[in-house]
């Protein structure tokens, strides 16, 4: 093989080769992508919330996308210890200013980025939240602070509508 | 197989098997030469087939019950405990079998592991059946999330997760076997599609596990090569038939036990609860066959390595027949590897226990260090043990230690019948 020159056949090989792997991998796209969320559930983009009866201490937990979104109404102790925290202590380290835009109200997916679950409320070393599922800590401004996740809890993207209501997505 | 050549008795037989030779497959496995010192930890494997026939037969009708959708899942497993006839039977049968599957699994590898039946000849044996212990716990898993309790939904969030570990395409991968942005009625319809698949592969790969035993034979207690046939060995049937059928029975005799008397003391009473995605429950907890390797997973406080650690501690099996070094297989004559060999079990057992705890102060401790010394065993301890360790020396055959013989054989005697 390697002294001769390659002749006709091997280029109809070859050809041949190449040609089947294109079209195997296009039949083989459709059947993987299939399992991509589809249309339906892409359209459950946006939802709107009604935060008129939160009292300062008091979060409230809705349903987005199918994941908890905690809404927080912030006391002014919170706020103070959210912000005074030093970069340095963070795992991941981002400013409170940045996750609370408007200070008293923080908004994000209740989902701990290490394997999902919920974390619970007025829990943990730091007086914000606890996941019971493997230990992870995050404080007030809902940051990882001790324990296997590894980032922050994730802010989603939403804005005021009016003083009343939050949409979300 | 090639032993002797079989001719079927009768002429019909005779013309069928010249087109299709099943009789000589059939006369190959009741003729097939087997040790005679085979003990009862060998029957596993009949009763390992058992439990698979079993899970197959009830799962399917099962199916003929149940609905696979969010929002009917739970009632319709409800439906089955009070409406189907004898339902409550069928699904008990089907939910502790998966454990009485996993308990003989376990008792299967650990006997490869304490004979030696993993090493040469018999490596691909062993990773087949490392292959279908990982479908095994795919099955398991997924078979868990069907009924649309708190731990289904749960289970199934924390182990998809594990994916998101992967750097940079771990989210997309999630989304992808999620079909959205959370598990939801499209993660349990697939679910339910892959759990109805795994048993069929497993099948099929039961059938290369037997095939790839049946070249070299069984491996036995003494773990030395025997002759067949000769008379060292007896024919499967009636001798092993008859060995595997009463070690069924009593093994029936614990599944019973679980099924009519305890039935839902294995699983979780929060998966009674339906699902819901706004609240996790307070401790969740795996099936106890999987424990051990929740344990490793949590013990790293790094997400990325802590998934590592977990599927290393599985896929390390597999290439144990290479990180063993020593030449001798069965642990009967080496009295070092024995000793480590029972470590061993305690390290797992006492991993199983601590994956059921909180992952907190000594619980963690112990778990990181049980988590150690599991990867310890297999990295450090084997390769060094097989070329330090001082063995005692074989016997020539396995009729040698019975008939009496040396003095050594006589040792080799006493050992072996403490260990029986």
């Amino acid at each position: 093989m390697s002294d001769k020159k390659p002749k006709r056949r091997d280029f109809l090989f070859t050809a041949s080769y190449a040609v089947g792997a294109v079209g195997a991998a296009a039949v083989v796209w459709p059947l993987v992508d299939q399992m991509n969320p589809d249309a339906s559930v892409k359209a459950l983009a946006s939802t709107e919330v009604d935060i008129s009866s939160l009292t300062p201490g008091n979060t409230i937990t809705v349903l987005w996308r199918g994941k908890p979104v905690f809404i927080r109404r912030r006391t002014q102790e919170e706020i103070a210890e959210a912000r005074s925290v030093k970069m340095e202590d963070l795992i991941h380290p981002e400013k409170d200013e940045d996750r609370a835009k408007n200070p008293e109200w923080l908004v994000m997916l209740g989902v701990c980025t290490h394997l999902g679950c919920v974390p619970l409320n007025d829990k943990g070393d730091y007086n914000g939240w606890f996941c019971p599922c493997h230990g992870s800590h995050y404080d007030t401004s809902g940051r990882i602070r001790k324990g296997p996740a590894p980032w922050n809890m994730e802010i989603p993207k939403y804005e005021f509508v009016n003083t009343n209501t939050i949409k979300i997505g | 197989m090639s032993d002797h050549e079989y001719t079927p008795k009768s002429k019909a037989g005779k013309w069928f098997n010249d087109r299709l030779p099943l009789l000589t497959l059939a006369n190959h496995l009741t003729d097939y030469p087997t040790p005679k010192n085979l003990n009862y930890w060998w029957t596993f494997g009949g009763i390992l087939t058992f439990c698979l026939i079993t899970q197959i037969v009830t799962g399917l009708t099962l199916a003929m019950h149940y609905i696979a959708h969010a929002d009917m899942a739970f009632e319709s497993v409800e439906h089955i405990m009070r409406d189907v006839n004898y339902g409550w039977l069928i699904r008990y049968i089907h939910a502790n079998g998966a454990s009485m599957f996993f308990l003989a699994v376990y008792i299967h590898i650990f006997r490869s592991l304490f004979y030696g039946s993993y090493k040469s000849p018999r490596e691909i044996i062993w990773i087949i059946g490392i292959i279908i212990y990982l479908l095994m716990m795919a099955a398991a898993f997924m078979g868990y999330v069907l009924p649309w309790g708190q731990m289904s939904f749960w289970g199934a969030t924390v182990i998809t997760n594990l994916f998101s570990a992967i750097p940079l395409v771990g989210e997309g991968i999630v989304t992808w076997l999620w079909g959205g942005y959370s598990v939801d009625n499209p993660t349990l319809t697939r679910f339910f599609t892959l759990h109805y698949l795994i048993p069929f592969l497993i099948l099929g790969l039961v059938v290369l596990h037997i095939w790839a035993l049946h070249v070299p034979g069984n491996n036995n207690p003494v773990g030395i090569d025997v002759k067949k046939p000769s008379k060292d060995t007896v024919p499967f049937h009636p001798y092993i038939v008859i060995k595997d059928g009463f070690a069924l029975l009593m093994f029936m005799i614990v599944f019973a036990f679980f099924v009519f008397y305890a039935p839902n003391i294995l699983g979780h009473a929060d998966n009674y609860i339906e699902a819901n995605p706004l609240v996790t429950p307070a401790h969740i907890v795996p099936e106890w066959y999987l424990l051990p390797f929740y344990a490793i997973l949590r013990s790293v406080p790094d997400k990325l390595l802590g998934v590592v650690a977990m599927l290393s501690a599985i896929l390390i099996l597999a290439v144990l027949p290479w990180l063993d070094t020593s030449k001798i297989r069965s642990a009967v004559f080496r009295p070092l590897y024995k000793q480590f060999y029972w470590i061993l079990v305690a390290d797992v057992l006492i991993l199983g226990y601590m994956g059921a705890m909180p992952a907190e102060g000594l619980y963690l401790l112990i778990a990181r260090v049980a988590t150690a010394y599991y990867f310890l065993h297999f990295l450090v301890i084997l390769p060094v043990l097989g070329l330090k360790e001082r063995t005692i020396p074989l016997p020539l055959s396995i009729t040698e230690p019975v008939l009496g013989g040396s003095p050594n054989m006589a040792m080799a005697k006493k050992k072996e019948s403490k260990l029986e």
